[in-house]
């Protein structure tokens, strides 16, 4: 007995499951031209700039391309001692093609990120190279300056050598791969990013919970409340939300300044004297009180969507049944609720781990967040694959989040609306 | 063991919402211990408040609830001890049927192994041993709606409250399930008040029905003298099919009176009439007017057949009689002796007893 005289025919003779895919088919292109757009859109404007991002990070290939002849000549050097008279000749001659293409500055500058003081010691090689003569490059070279007789910075150029460098990675955690290629800690005075993750990440978590604990009795207040008063409500929480960012951020700078609203109503009530008025804005506080404000619809409306389809006969039953108010409410409304939760938390924690305006604007030097640092890289120092292994370093983060939410939780769990 | 006929006592009770319109007006209702009492009324009639004032829910403006001769409109809902079955059940989603069981025992501090053998016992009476670590989710409707039952009786409660409990169910599911309470109701002696707005429902489950509209009760008895013996036009009318004249009454005496309708005069039973040129309505149950009948009887009319509707073990014929052209008559089907067809002019008759002289619509 084969298989094929098991198949099942259709009326016409054609083999049943033959007939079903050529039926199927039609329905399968129709469904996947729908989606196409929104594959495409999301293909050009989320997998492919995080696909050059992710590339960015790890790029070196820029230090690689200007100095071939270096690093082929530093392929024998093994890097104790100064370097021979062919790396140095390499060397002159590599730089001396950058200069007549006038490409020079950005090799400055690559260097420099690697090793501080490179900047200077190229422009003066860059003046003193017209009067080189002919040979023995090693000892004009070091002429130039005595840095150029330290090996540390011929090391420092061979570390650009290789086409892939985590080097960024390292320097966004405060750390560096020294001169023997360990990776080591950078002095502790220079160790801002490791700071910034971790306020970054604190500020994420206590926002979280300070909308967790407003958000619930507003969220069951609109679950429970007659039509009327409920529509008022949500308008009321939805009211900011429509409100631009910018607008709601500057409405709290008014009021939280040391002139402001809120200080001067301290000072009215007596409770802080006229000369010493605490200082709410450029710092901590001020990003607390900004992000929770803004964050909190966020949690509002998950929790909102799930209290909904909470019936009030459970609570009644749970009351009727012998439990307290409150072991009614922690027995059967809770646990009921913890799908909104969840979508709630991850919702704000995530959206506030990369949050960038409100802290820029009312964080000040102890409020500022990690997102303001590739900002800042992306804007000010142009050093664009740090602010990428930064962003990316970001991204990872919110999906380890997410696994470790999966795996707590369940993802099939959180409701959204 | 004497029972006490006061087990619940509603006293005096008003119920307002809004301060305007009385949901509730002035409710006197005893219910005996062990008694299963069906509230049933439309909806809107106020017998869902009566309820939830006595599950603690709501509390009443004025008047005051007993339970056991102890007031209880100042107790909370947790600690009237009350059990309830709920419309759409309300079994908690989260736990499972062995959890919802022991809800009410855990909060009440009982041993674990008082709570499993009392969990055992009130599943395998509403015969659902073996389901313990489904959740509610998983079951029917029918099982979910058994787990709610069982749930409520669990913690031993002295007063049962089901709200339309068997709303959800499909028709036979609901009958069965009918028996169902009804029976569990008899073996433990547990004090059931129903709520319901399905007549066949209260009819076949309770000892006595209140009979709720407009806020009051109309009508407090046992099912069947509710349904032969209704006391105003409501309750006949809310109760069963019954036939209706509009007339006034021209003439009462030796406990029957003469009413005079549009076309003609009938004689019937003066149950809410007192004098001559009272207005009222007659009602007459179906199966109580007889077509050609053996015995004599004081109504006598003809009607013409103006619809046949056949419905298996009866049939119901339409009639014109004395002007009132909705007049039914249930035939049984295997009466062949009749020339039921359309067009048709019958004798049908009736007693004066079967039909009352009420108040008028």
């Amino acid at each position: 007995m084969s298989s094929e005289t098991k198949q099942i025919l259709t009326t016409d003779g054609i083999p049943l499951e033959v007939s079903l895919k050529k039926a199927e088919k039609k329905n399968k292109i129709k469904a996947f031209l729908l989606v196409a757009p929104l594959l495409l859109f999301l293909i050009i404007t989320y997998i492919f700039p995080i696909g050059e991002m992710l590339f960015r990070s790890v790029d070196d290939r820029m230090v690689t391309n200007m100095l071939p002849k270096t690093f082929k000549a530093m392929e024998k050097w093994d890097g104790k001692e100064l370097p021979p008279e062919e790396v140095f000749e390499a060397f002159y001659l590599d730089y001396k093609f950058l200069v007549e293409k006038k490409t020079f500055g950005k090799l400055a500058t690559q260097l420099n990120y690697e090793k501080n003081g490179f900047k200077s010691i190229l422009k003066k090689l860059q003046r003193k190279m017209k009067k080189f003569e002919q040979g023995n490059y090693k000892e004009q070279i070091m002429n130039v300056h005595k840095r150029w007789a330290n090996v540390e910075y011929w090391r420092a150029i061979k570390r650009r050598a290789p086409d892939i460098t985590y080097s960024k990675y390292l320097k966004a955690m405060d750390m560096y791969e020294n001169e023997d290629g360990k990776i080591s800690q950078v002095s502790e005075d220079r160790r801002v990013h490791r700071i910034l993750w971790l306020r970054t990440l604190e500020i994420a978590f206590f926002v979280t919970i300070l909308c967790f604990l407003m958000a619930y009795p507003i969220a069951h207040l609109l679950a429970t409340l007659p039509m009327k008063y409920s529509n008022l409500l949500m308008i009321c929480v939805l009211l900011p939300f429509w409100t631009s960012l910018l607008v709601r951020t500057a409405s709290w700078m008014i009021l939280l300044q040391q002139q402001g609203i809120v200080n001067d109503f301290f000072v009215w009530i007596g409770l802080v004297g006229e000369e010493n008025r605490p200082e709410m804005m450029y710092n901590k506080t001020g990003t607390y009180v900004a992000m929770t404000q803004i964050l909190l619809p966020f949690m509002v409306l998950p929790l909102y969507s799930v209290m909904k389809t909470i019936s009030p006969s459970l609570m009644r039953a749970g009351k009727s049944l012998g439990g307290t108010p409150f072991v009614a409410f922690w027995k059967v409304y809770f646990p009921l609720t913890i799908p909104g939760i969840g979508a709630g938390c991850l919702l704000v924690f995530i959206l506030a781990i990369g949050y960038y305006i409100t802290p820029a604007l009312v964080g000040g030097a102890s409020g500022t967040l990690i997102s303001n640092q590739i900002a800042f890289h992306m804007k000010s120092t142009l050093d664009w694959s740090f602010a990428s292994a930064m962003g990316l370093m970001l991204l990872t983060g919110v999906l380890v989040i997410y696994w470790i939410y999966n795996k707590l939780v369940g993802v099939d769990n959180i409701k959204l609306g | 063991m004497s029972k006490n006929s006061e087990f619940v006592k509603f006293d005096k009770v008003d119920k307002s919402y809004d301060g305007k319109v009385l949901v509730v007006k002035d409710l006197n209702l005893d219910i005996s211990e062990g008694e299963f009492i069906t509230m049933l009324g439309p909806s809107g009639s106020g017998k869902t408040t009566c309820l939830m004032m006595l599950a603690g829910f709501e509390t009443p403006t004025n008047g005051e609830i007993y339970l056991d001769s102890n007031p209880i409109s100042n107790i909370p809902p947790h600690k009237r001890g009350i059990g309830m079955v709920f419309q759409n059940y309300a079994l908690f989603p989260h736990m499972t049927v062995y959890e919802n069981l022991a809800f009410p025992l855990k909060v009440r501090k009982v041993s674990k192994d008082d709570i499993d053998k009392k969990v055992d016992k009130a599943l395998s009476m509403v015969s659902l041993t073996g389901f313990e670590n489904r959740m509610p989710g998983q079951l029917s409707g029918g099982q979910q709606q058994r787990v709610a039952v069982a749930r409520a009786l669990v913690f031993d409660p002295a007063v049962v409250l089901m709200d339309e409990p068997l709303g959800a169910l499909d028709k036979n599911l609901r009958e069965s399930m009918q028996y169902e309470i009804k029976h569990i109701h008899e073996s433990i002696g547990v004090t059931v008040v129903y709520v319901t707005h399905d007549q066949g429902e209260a009819l076949t489950m309770s000892n006595r029905i209140a009979v709720f509209n407009d806020g009051k009760v109309q009508q407090l008895s046992s099912p069947d003298k509710l349904y032969e013996e209704p006391v105003n036009s409501f309750v006949a009318e809310f109760i069963g099919e019954n036939n209706t004249f509009q007339g006034e009454v021209s003439d009462i005496s030796n406990g029957k009176c003469k009413v005079k309708l549009k076309e003609g005069e009938i004689v019937a039973n003066p149950i809410n009439v007192k004098s001559k040129g009272d207005k009222t309505t007659v009602s007459i149950r179906p199966e109580r007017a007889l077509i050609n009948p053996s015995q004599k009887m004081d109504n006598n009319y003809k009607g013409k057949i103006e619809e046949v509707i056949y419905h298996g073990d009866h049939t119901r014929v339409r009639l014109n009689v004395l002007g009132n052209s909705d007049f039914i008559l249930k035939v049984p089907n295997s009466s062949q002796n009749i020339d039921i067809k359309l067009g048709n002019t019958i004798n049908i008759s009736w007693n004066s007893t079967d039909a009352r002289a009420l108040d008028p619509k």
